[in-house]
């Protein structure tokens, strides 16, 4: 069949099975675009902002499982996707971005719009391609989809010059490809399983760490969790991405851990003798102070990525392959030999637990004059457990407080931004979750500040009726922010007040949707549930208590053991060798 | 366990445009050191090169090297050299030595005695072509110093295992 570059992308997108593209049209796009004009099967939802693209992409990746697909146009096209493709590069999204490019005899010649897309892009991509020949163009694309989803996924870059995509090639419809170089090792050695499994049932306090692979490796990596953890009865905690990997209403889940996870989560962590890490990295928010990071245990880690395992901590049993297959194995070594797991230092290991779990540490003292965030949250959770609903975030005290409140009982439902921490993620996010969901609740947990960094796209929720809700946490400060100026900077809140707010309400008003507003803790409820009522999209605007802080907090540069569980708590906060840390 | 060792480490990677760049830049992003670089194609009918790179780190840092050098897609093999056993490494240098007299006689006797060859002579210069490991280049170097060396241009290291098997490259 003989079709045109631009031809050739769409029909190799559809072959993808790729239902929608997020994008922004300009000049080395056009035929692009007017090949999509042309054709029924691909949608093109129109942003408002390239950053904006790939974090739907994103959302829309990470709630179906499916690879996200970006289309922007040359220069500025490529560099605003820039944030949005390191955010997927270090959540592990697979995205596939295609950008525009000047045509190949421009390249290199300060052309309008031009920027050196691939040069740009390499370090947050997994991988990027220039296609510079047209006969080549399907077989790229197809290689792009492979690389983004297979092994631990990432974002690819296509970099398509515009008279490449004007060019008439032969196109085939490809079956699967086989990669010349790149096949990501899956499954694990099997004695390196043998030794996880005499390790993990001789184990007297243990702990399953497990984070965002889980969700990743797919609904049978969270099946045989779950089912491990129930046979063994060992204690399970998630990071901030692995969320729902593990049901967060499972009497074994103790929490999130890290910075500011659970006390029982952390001290769990810090007294275990044997650390079961699945799909999860040692990210410097969950170890604290490496020095002090589980002293006595035997560390074992299953990860895709063999660069992810003795990074920053050394691990005893490391276990490289897709985490399904993994555990998969462990359970049918465990199985075959009759392996149990030391049932009466587990309970006593419980008892411990338990007493941690009595501190009770997401405690905040109610008020009834003035909102407390985490009160607006836990009524957002109690309110929506039982409903369709996906949850995106933003990043900040939102974003803490909402990984500590909302319970997640299956993978795909929480869309957050942890390695990047790029504020402005969930509002883009939610518009792909809605776009993948359209008949389910997408609430974007919002602080102010984020939502004001990616509020253009409120014309793109309009245009394509997106009945996304924007719950916003408005403390009237950049929250993160202030609380560390308050613990490390004397409380000199430099810059960190968020002056010159819209009327939120207005504002949605003024986009036809609906606006609404609490300010006291009796309206929460009622505003929860107008909100879900609302067939549309809605802003709500949550006035909470601007001076609240985020506890339990593993202060900069501390152990987990050295958990501050609250403003009267004594553990000091500002530490030497803390200042320095981010 | 944090005593820095020294790392020869050679990639086959696919001959394509902005392969050394992935490679040069996951070292510069990263933060590890490269003491020497060396590329060329190997195969042609294949399209592949391969990158020598000497290194070092930690014993955990050099591990970190080789896991992420090995999941750059066009990377087909990462072979540590230095890990796997006993090879052979290599580095070439041309050195211009420039002087009459006593001096010259000198720098053509010190050449003989570690094998090193005149490739160019004028009345008043030498260059020299030697080849060896790291160790005994710099010992020439430095010999040649006060002998009139004005500028020396080296490969940097590259290196092969000994033994019969070579790296399986899949297609």
């Amino acid at each position: 069949m003989r079709l045109t570059g631009s031809e050739v992308v769409v029909r190799s997108l559809v072959d993808q099975g790729v239902d929608v593209v997020f994008g922004y049209p300009g000049g080395a796009v056009l035929p692009i675009y007017d090949a999509i004009f042309q054709q029924n099967e691909l949608r093109h939802i129109l942003v408002r902002h390239e950053q904006a693209a790939v974090h739907a992409a994103e959302g829309y990746a990470r709630s179906t499982g499916k690879v996200g697909v970006v289309l922007v146009t040359s220069g500025p096209g490529a560099t605003n996707a820039v944030t949005g493709l390191t955010d997927a590069l270090m959540d592990s999204i697979p995205v596939v971005c295609l950008t525009g490019q000047v045509p190949t005899h421009l390249i290199g010649n300060d052309a309008f719009q031009e920027a050196d897309t691939v040069g740009i892009t390499r370090p947050c991509t997994k991988h990027n391609y220039l296609v510079k020949d047209v006969d080549k163009l399907s077989y790229t694309i197809s290689e792009a989809f492979y690389v983004a989803r297979s092994g631990r996924p990432g974002p690819v870059v296509v970099d398509l010059p515009k008279d490449i995509v004007n060019e008439e090639t032969n196109y085939e419809k490809l079956g699967k490809i086989e990669h010349r170089s790149y096949r990501p090792v899956t499954r694990a050695e099997p004695h390196a399983i043998k030794e996880a499994v005499s390790l993990l049932e001789g184990a007297e306090r243990p702990i399953i760490y497990s984070g965002g692979g889980v969700i990743n490796s797919g609904n049978r990596a969270s099946k045989l969790l779950k089912k491990f953890a129930h046979e063994t009865g060992f204690p399970v905690t998630n990071t901030l991405m692995g969320l729902g990997g593990f049901p967060g209403n499972d009497p074994q889940f103790i929490g999130m851990l890290g910075m500011h996870g659970t006390y029982e989560a952390n001290m769990a962590m810090h007294d275990c003798d044997v650390m079961f890490a699945v799909g999860a990295r040692f990210d410097d928010r969950v170890t604290g102070r490496l020095s002090d990071f589980a002293p006595t245990a035997k560390k074992i880690q299953i990860d895709i990525d063999r660069s992810s395992i003795n990074k920053n901590v050394f691990v005893d049993i490391p276990l490289v392959g897709d985490v399904a297959n993994v555990l998969e194995d462990i359970q049918a070594v465990w199985k075959q030999e009759k392996r149990s797991s030391n049932k009466k230092a587990v309970k006593s290991w419980w008892e411990q637990i338990d007493c941690w779990r009595e501190v009770n540490c997401l405690k905040y003292e109610q008020s009834l004059n003035s909102i407390k965030p985490q009160y607006a949250l836990q009524r957002l959770h109690e309110i929506t457990k039982d409903l369709d609903v996906y949850i995106t975030t933003e990043v900040g005290q939102h974003q803490m407080w909402a990984a500590q409140f909302f319970r997640f009982d299956e993978p795909r439902r929480w869309m957050t931004s942890g390695g990047l921490g790029t504020m402005g993620y969930g509002f883009p996010a939610a518009t792909g979750v809605q776009i993948a969901h359209p008949n389910s609740l997408v609430i974007d947990i919002a602080g102010e500040a984020s939502f004001l960094m990616n509020m253009q796209e409120l014309s793109t929720v309009k245009q394509y009726r997106l009945p996304v809700k924007v719950f916003i946490i408005n403390n009237e400060y950049m929250g993160m922010v202030r609380q560390w100026q308050e613990f490390f900077h004397g409380g000199r809140y430099a810059e960190s007040y968020t002056d010159s707010l819209p009327d939120f309400v207005a504002l949605a008003e003024s986009y036809g949707m609906k606006g609404l507003r609490a300010t006291k803790p009796d309206q929460v409820d009622d505003l929860i549930k107008e909100m879900i009522a609302h067939d549309g999209p809605v802003i709500a605007d949550v006035q909470v208590e601007k001076m609240e802080n985020v506890f339990p907090m593993i202060p900069a540069g501390a152990g987990h053991h050295e958990m501050k569980l609250g403003s009267d708590d004594n553990v000091p906060l500002r530490t030497e060798e803390g200042m320095v840390l981010v | 366990m944090s005593d820095v060792e020294r790392h020869i480490i050679a990639c086959i990677v696919d001959n394509e445009s902005g392969v050394l760049a992935r490679v040069v830049g996951l070292f510069s992003g990263r933060g590890y050191n490269i003491e020497s670089l060396t590329v060329a194609v190997v195969d042609a009918e294949r399209e592949l090169s391969r990158i020598t790179l000497l290194t070092s780190g930690t014993r955990m840092i050099v591990e970190q090297i080789r896991a992420q050098l090995g999941r750059l897609v066009p990377i087909h093999k990462v072979i540590d050299l230095t890990e796997d056993g006993p090879h052979v490494e290599r580095e070439l240098a041309l050195l211009k030595v420039e002087g009459s007299g006593e001096k010259r006689v000198e720098s053509l006797r010190i050449a003989d005695i570690f094998r090193a060859r005149a490739v160019d002579s004028t009345n008043e210069s030498f260059v020299f072509e030697i080849t060896g490991t790291t160790d005994k280049l710099d010992a020439f170097i430095n010999l040649m110093r006060p002998l009139g060396l004005i500028e020396v241009v080296r490969t940097g290291v590259v290196g092969i295992a000994r033994g019969a098997e070579a790296p399986v490259i899949a297609h």
